[in-house]
């Protein structure tokens, strides 16, 4: 059990953090360049020096790109028909086509907006020499705060420390006590003195000290293996840890309540977890998400505890910041232990 | 084989799981219609030689024939001849009697109507016809052990094998329960049980007893005792053991 | 054999909470994706910092909130409080145009927009500052008087999934681990679970075949995965439009052979374990994590390290997604993945073979 507890945590850690990423390093890249002529050719030579293009394919006939894209062999192709330079020199738009094998819309999309950045860079590189002083009208610069590197792992890792907490909290507990159930033992402490809550907590302390623990790991990898920064106050990140493992606790052991075997416990734990886990914004925005679904998400503890640590860690957000997602947690976590505390006492 | 008198007949039975000896030598032979008791402590080889037996485990060397048949070679054969009830019951338990039987009779080939006579006749003998339709999760354990003994013998099986039936149980269903064996066994169908209760020893018509895979003694339990100069089968397999250790 | 499917049957009817999980769990999951998950960025909290407040910035700002991408976040009014208001959450993105926008516009002198974006959730941040820098030059080409200016236009368009919806990519990811789940976990378990309650042996001395008593077995789940892969591709084809673009008749055939593929392997777990805590566990993290992870269900293979890719290959769902997105999506033949389909005929025999090497063991 102990291994089981502590090293499978760790390489989940290492394989989600590597395994989750819509990002695509290396874009397939096929290429139809049909205008043939020394603009055309500068502006596929941006995409041909670029470390994160791979050219798989160059043909003079598109189709044979729409195959590869077909075959899955090409992510994206770009087409230049013929006329590209003379309407570039005549001052007319000339087209550019972009085609995205889109059945993965997140990485579609990031795709597109890599290649169309390389196509306004080139733009604006002709656009200075025709006319050094004059370029677009409007000068737009930007920058990207907290991560300028867009790195995702920054991104992911946070959450995935939520996830191995969230696991050992609902998971583990849950089904320790419908453990004691199936095996009889739970009688034999039912006829001890012993308080409900007092057996409850005594079930549940081990966990949260294990779950809590194993966060400090969690992070320890995060900060030396994947050097993402922990730019708020450590301690606040565990002060909502151990808020957050009351709630996810309380649902472990509510679960319980309502089963008697363990594979039903941990039927209806993986059920209730995954729909938490899809909703929480973990792998999606979560803000884009229909008003409804927002509102489903404020029963979603997955959900205010992966916001929080993007936070703390992310962004050095401080108590003030977080005060009411972290208030809400403490109500719902009394609330739901409270519940199953109750629902225990009648079920047995 | 020839000799219909035999159903079992054991000779030089080896087992053994790499340098372990499971069963030393094992030598006998049971009648038709006997009720043979296999008897030792926990771990003595009493699992391990019923299940060679029933042919789930093949022997590393003996000459063995069950119902008249090798227990190398024909397996199969066995099978159709024989029942087994396991140390652990063998009736699902989120399903019904009834549908026990109905499954239990379907996978030895009986006939539909053939299996609704011998759930209708078991039941009636255990007097639970009203139960059929329970769940048997919800019985009490006693009648689990009986329900598992009729399945075990619901389709005629010339030799029934019980792997430590009674265990766990009241001596008042144990009681009920050798009863049943009893009927069997006068319908002709010969039991083989092994047990660690010495006290049902005394129930079988003869007795072998295990200790540490060899077979230390065999005869019927009147005999032993008179061998031994033992009031009961406990003095006796107690004067064995301490003999063995 | 036929009592015996009728017993697995009932054993699977009876436990209605399993049932209600196994049936429901990826309906709700269709319904989640189709509905509320979503890869496309849209309503996303913005706030403009205007220093200059006259026709032309106020004209982007209209611009930018008419596109249907961004809301307006709460109010800032300065530079300084921009950090502030990331670290609340409150804005993902902030624009701030600079002063004299209009009148810097009118003498040529290129105003300045300068998009400041919280990259803590970096594909955000990427593709919100994409979209505003694509409305604001295509605003500031419109200003471009009609003169030798080389301009280029490109023209995106998106393959297979226009809209760039979620569920095109989760249906046959869906299926796959649906198939999974009933078709392998469902049968190590429920195998597991004779082994552990003694039924097994019942089993094995009755005259019944160990061929008849796993098919037994198998039976009733195949009949369920094949119901409920139906069922999930009726809901994402009517209720959301979700394409059947190449053979049904195809698609069919491929799931059957995927079923065939999980059984066996399920029966292979089986083998192993003794009960259903390891049947169990080993489907859970042998089965289910690679499932999700590591077949391009959700995350590209293309961009994980070597080792994962190289783990991914031996993962059956990785084809099977391959071909069903194909047959779905694309609208493929059979000539575009009968590799993958060889694979997965070859990994059945595998397990299929390793399967009868193990039960025999068992019976010796």
């Amino acid at each position: 059990m102990l291994p089981i507890i502590f090293i499978i945590p760790i390489v989940q850690l290492l394989i989600l953090s590597y395994a989750v990423t819509f990002e695509i390093k290396s874009i397939k890249l096929s290429i139809t360049d049909n205008d043939n002529t020394v603009a055309s050719r500068r502006l596929t030579g941006h995409f041909r020096s670029s470390p994160f293009y791979n050219i798989v394919g160059e043909s003079s006939d598109q189709r044979d790109g729409a195959e590869m894209l077909h075959k899955g062999s090409a992510h994206q192709m770009i087409v230049l028909l013929p006329g590209f330079e003379k309407a570039l020199v005549k001052g007319q738009p000339a087209h550019v086509q972009v085609v995205t094998d889109a059945i993965n819309g997140s990485a579609a999309a990031l795709m597109n907006a890599y290649t169309l950045q390389i196509i306004y860079d080139y733009n604006r590189e002709i656009l200075a020499e025709v006319s050094p002083l004059a370029g677009l009208p409007v000068k737009l610069t930007w920058s990207y705060w907290f991560n300028p590197q867009l790195d995702y792992k920054t991104y992911m890792v946070p959450g995935i420390l939520v996830l191995l907490v969230t696991i050992i909290g609902m998971f583990l507990s849950g089904m320790n006590v419908v453990r004691e159930k199936e095996l009889g033992t739970i009688e034999q402490i039912n006829v001890t003195p012993i308080r409900k809550h007092q057996f409850i907590a005594g079930k549940l302390i081990p966990f949260w000290i294990i779950a809590l623990f194993e966060l400090a790991i969690g992070l320890l990898v995060a900060r030396l293996v994947f050097s993402i920064p922990i730019l708020g106050n450590i301690f606040l990140i565990f002060l909502v840890a151990s808020v957050y493992l009351l709630v996810v606790m309380g649902i472990g052991l509510f679960i319980s309540t309502l089963t008697n075997t363990q594979q039903q416990s941990m039927f209806i734990s993986w059920f209730v977890l995954v729909i938490f886990i899809l909703m929480s914004g973990l792998f999606t925005p979560a803000e884009s998400m229909p008003q409804w679904a927002q509102n489903l998400n404020m029963i979603n503890p997955i959900a205010y505890f992966i916001s929080i640590i993007r936070m703390i860690m992310l962004k050095g957000s401080g108590i003030q910041d977080i005060m009411i997602p972290l208030l809400i947690l403490a109500g719902y976590g009394s609330a739901v232990l409270s519940l199953s505390v109750w629902r225990y006492r009648k079920t047995i | 084989m020839g000799n219909n008198e035999y159903v079992i007949e054991a000779e030089n039975l080896v087992k053994k799981f790499g340098s372990f000896v499971a069963n030393d030598n094992l030598t006998f032979k049971v009648e038709k219609g006997e009720i043979f008791g296999f008897l030792g402590a926990n771990g003595a080889g009493k699992t391990t030689a019923i299940r060679i037996l029933c042919g789930l485990l093949l022997p590393t060397s003996g000459k063995i024939t069950v119902a008249g048949q090798n227990v190398y070679t024909q397996t199969e054969a066995i099978k159709k001849q024989i029942g087994y009830m396991s140390q652990r019951f063998s009736l699902y338990e989120d399903l019904t009697i009834n549908e026990n039987f109905r499954f239990y009779g379907g996978i030895y080939g009986m006939s539909r109507i053939k299996i609704k006579e011998k759930t209708a006749e078991m039941l009636d003998r255990l007097g639970i016809e009203s139960l059929k339709n329970s769940i048997v999760a919800s019985l009490p354990l006693g009648i689990r052990q009986k329900l598992s003994f009729s399945v075990a013998i619901m389709h005629s099986p010339q030799i029934v094998f019980l792997d430590e039936p009674t265990g766990g149980v009241d001596p008042i269903t144990r009681r009920q329960f050798w009863e049943l064996i009893y009927e069997a066994a006068a319908k002709g169908i010969t039991v083989f049980v092994t047990t660690h209760y010495m006290d049902e020893a005394e129930y079988c018509n003869r007795v072998s007893i295990m200790v540490d895979g060899r077979i230390e003694a065999l005869d019927t339990p009147r005999n032993l005792k008179d061998k031994f100069q033992a009031k009961n089968m406990d003095e006796v397999f107690l004067k064995l053991a301490r003999k063995a250790g | 054999m036929k009592q015996f499917v009728i017993k697995e049957f009932l054993h699977i009817f009876r436990d209605v909470r399993s049932m209600v999980i196994l049936f429901g769990m990826p309906l709700v999951q269709v319904l989640l994706f189709g509905y509320a998950i979503t890869n496309e960025v849209k309503d996303v909290k913005v706030s403009v910092i205007d220093q200059s407040y006259d026709y032309a910035s106020q004209a982007v700002v209209n611009k930018l909130f008419a596109s249907g991408y961004f809301l307006k976040g709460e109010h800032i009014s300065s530079t300084s409080e921009i950090e502030e208001s990331f670290r609340k959450g409150e804005n993902k993105m902030v624009v701030v145009i600079g002063p004299d926008f209009a009148g810097k516009l009118e003498t040529g002198q290129q105003p300045s927009i300068q998009l400041i974006a919280d990259a803590s959730d970096p594909n955000t941040a990427n593709l919100l500052v994409s979209y505003a820098s694509g409305i604001i030059n295509a605003y500031s080409r419109e200003l471009i008087p009609a003169a030798n200016i080389p301009v280029i236009v490109p023209e995106s368009r998106m393959l297979y999934n226009p809209s760039l919806r979620s569920v095109y990519m989760f249906v046959p990811g869906i299926i796959t681990i649906l198939l999974m789940l009933v078709s392998a976990m469902m049968t190590s378990i429920s195998i597991a679970r004779e082994k552990e309650l003694g039924t097994m042996e019942v089993l094995l001395v009755s005259p019944l075949k160990p061929f008849q008593i796993v098919a037994g077995k198998v039976m009733p789940y195949v009949l369920l995965s094949f119901i409920n892969a139906g069922s999930i591709l009726i809901l994402s084809y009517y209720i959301f439009n979700v394409p059947i673009n190449g053979s049904l008749l195809l698609l069919l055939g491929e799931t059957i052979l995927f079923i065939l593929l999980a059984l066996s392997l399920g029966i292979f777990i089986s083998t192993i374990s003794n009960n259903q805590q390891t049947a169990m566990m080993l489907s859970m993290f042998a089965l289910m994590l690679p499932t999700i992870l590591l077949s391009g269900f959700i995350f590209p293979i293309e961009n994980m390290p070597a080792v994962l890719q190289w783990f991914s290959l031996i993962m059956p769902p990785r084809w099977f997604i391959t071909i069903i997105k194909s047959i779905m999506l694309k609208g493929s033949g059979i000539e575009y993945f009968w590799k993958e389909t060889l694979i997965l005929a070859g990994m059945t025999l595998v397990f299929i073979l390793a399967s009868i090497k193990k039960f025999k063991i068992r019976l010796a």
